[in-house]
């Protein structure tokens, strides 16, 4: 039998442009400045909550705006558990911004997938924005300003402080990149799997998966928990990368931006939002150098690419492979 | 007369629906015995979709109750109640049209019989669920189409393809509403013969407007009007029910 799986790619092409993707990524940090590093560890971060999003919205059907809460929180947890003067080992942080994060969304999950389509997209947001404010408005986490960690990442990876500063920024980098790699690929085998089978059909067509016998709301709500543990894990990288959090990290823009990276990149691939959030940080800087309406141009940059390109960058390598095989293949 | 009729395998009591002010299932208590092909017929809303998705859980009931083997299972959720041996073919298409036929029913049989601890391995290892959507799509009649799209078949084939899934669940009961329905002569013969075939080894709870055919099959009928029970009996026993010819047969002309 010959089932492919949606998201994964359907072509040797597309494996081997994964692949090339990933030996860019493991050699770039060889060639470019230390800025330019440090930027691509950012859309590295930025790449892995949009990925952890796709799981909700390209893999299960659920549009999340709540989605970059986890994400923030996790980043706090970071800042809260680690003291003053020596931060807390990543095999410490890590675990622990994961099952706050996971927390939150099986709480959150638990009431909003209670609703469907526009209401979830709403009840989600409502829950995110209620994470905010417990950050916006009390000394919690330094209050609007946030705060900065004592010692980030730097004590986390020990024997790093001793390098030269040429090399410092590839701590984080090569952390980001296994991270995203590892997040990929066990979101790939989990879309293999028959549980990804089971959110594939829920996308397609949820009452008919009820009606040939699937709890869909207990399969929706453990997805909805992965997703945030994900996106707890890329907020976790977050604080240890740039050593400081702000209640921006939770607003529901977060989410929304993770939302575009995934329309760039292509709601029908898990390449889709990594590809998305590269596209869409190199979009950002380039911006940056040749206008001073950085968003305006960045917005129409983004809708441009999603009316030629409905099923995103990453649709471009796919769109071949269904031309050759024609409409019977 | 019931008793002549066996056990009860699914049974209502007194079931009654209504939405907002209208009243779509009016005191109905019908049975299902083991075994029996039960076909309910009556005019365009009737109620009889009502009464499928009372029985197979995706309606609640204002008040009555449905038992199955004696069990009450008015209060299951739908998916509860596939796992008790309920399963429900649709009156309009309602099939995954991007997946093969193939994983349209393996989806059916893995609802069923997958293991717990096989959730996380690979889709493509489980050569159990596999071959049990196999025997489902054969004994449908689609064993050559397994590798087509779902929504490129014929309509014929895409209800043969609706009851392939019913039948991966392996159920005790069969709701179907109207599995002929917009079929050609040809393909509902097929169909017709298929039917025949499953109410051998299952209860078969029929909706059909076919009334040739549904007089030919039926072991037991009952007329909804209106959402109430106009009459039931044997398919000779209706046939002459003064009332059904009355309100139901006659003004079929
Ligand atoms: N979800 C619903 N909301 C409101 N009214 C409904 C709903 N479902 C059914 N009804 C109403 O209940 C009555 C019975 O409908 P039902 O679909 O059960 O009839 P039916 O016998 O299956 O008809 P048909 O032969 O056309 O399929 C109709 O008056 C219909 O309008
Ligand atoms: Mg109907």
């Amino acid at each position: 039998m010959n089932e492919q799986t949606r998201l994964l790619p359907h072509s040797r092409l597309g494996w081997l442009l994964l692949a090339a993707l990933l030996a860019c990524l493991v050699a770039a940090p060889h060639f470019v400045s230390i800025y330019h590093t440090e930027l691509i560890t950012t859309a590295m971060i930025a790449a892995m909550l949009a990925l952890s999003l796709q799981l909700l919205v390209g893999g299960t059907g659920l549009v999340s705006l709540g989605h970059g809460a986890f994400y923030g929180l996790a980043a706090y947890v970071v800042y809260l558990i680690s003291p003053e003067a020596a931060a807390r080992p990543i095999w410490q942080t890590l675990p622990a911004a994961m099952l706050v994060a996971g927390l939150a969304a099986l709480l959150v999950g638990s009431l909003s997938l209670r609703t469907k389509g526009f209401f979830f997209l709403m009840v989600t947001l409502a829950f995110g924005q209620m994470i905010f404010f417990v950050f916006h408005d009390t000394k919690l986490g330094g209050g609007t300003d946030g705060a900065y960690l004592g010692k980030p990442l730097i004590q986390a990876f020990g024997a790093s402080l001793d390098l030269p500063r040429r090399q410092r920024p590839l701590g984080p980098y090569y952390v980001a990149l296994i991270q995203l790699t590892l997040m990929y690929v066990g979101l790939a085998l989990l879309m293999r799997s028959l549980f990804g089978r089971i959110l594939e059909g829920i996308r397609a067509n949820e009452h008919r998966m009820r009606a040939i016998g699937f709890d869909t709301y207990r399969y929706k709500l453990t997805t909805f928990v992965i997703a945030g543990m994900l996106a707890g894990a890329s907020g976790h990288m977050w604080a240890m990368h740039r050593g400081f959090v702000n209640p921006e990290l939770i607003s529901w823009h977060k989410s929304a931006e993770a939302l575009l990276m995934i329309l760039l990149g292509g709601l029908g691939s898990l390449a889709g939002p990594i590809v998305g959030a590269l596209a869409y940080t190199a979009l950002g800087e380039f911006s940056q150098l040749v206008t001073e309406r950085k968003l305006l141009v960045e917005g129409l940059v983004i809708l441009a690419v999603v009316l030629v390109l409905p099923r995103g960058l990453t649709g471009l390598a796919r769109r071949r492979k269904a031309a050759e095989l024609g409409p019977d293949g | 007369m019931d008793d002549a009729r066996g056990s009860a395998l699914l049974e209502t009591r007194n079931l009654c629906r209504s939405f907002g002010g209208v009243s779509a299932t009016r005191d109905v208590s019908i049975r299902l015995a083991p075994g029996e092909l039960h076909a309910v017929i009556g005019p365009n809303g009737a109620g009889k979709s009502t009464l499928v998705n009372l029985l197979s859980g995706e309606l609640a009931p204002s008040s009555g109750t449905v038992h199955l083997a004696g069990e009450d299972v008015t209060r299951l959720p739908v998916h509860a109640r596939v796992k008790h041996g309920i399963a429900r073919s649709f009156q309009r298409t309602n099939i995954f049209k991007d997946m093969t036929a193939l994983e349209n029913v393996r989806l059916a049989a893995q609802a069923v019989h997958a293991t717990p601890g096989s959730l996380f391995r690979s889709a493509w290892r489980a050569r159990d669920l596999v071959s049990r959507a196999q025997t489902a799509l054969a004994r449908a009649g689609l064993e050559d189409r397994s590798a087509a799209i779902a929504g490129t078949l014929s309509h014929g084939a895409q209800r043969q393809l609706e009851i392939a899934m019913t039948l991966a669940t392996s159920p005790k009961v069969l709701l179907l509403d109207e599995p002929l329905a917009g079929m050609g002569q040809e393909e509902g013969l097929r169909i017709s013969a298929l039917l025949k075939a499953l109410s051998k080894d299952h209860a078969i709870l029929l909706i059909e407007h076919d009334m040739d055919f549904v007089f030919k099959v039926a072991d037991w009928m009952t007329v909804l009007v209106e959402g109430a029970v106009l009459a039931e009996g044997t398919p000779d026993a209706v046939r002459t029910n003064a009332a059904v010819r009355r309100a139901y047969l006659g003004a079929q002309r």
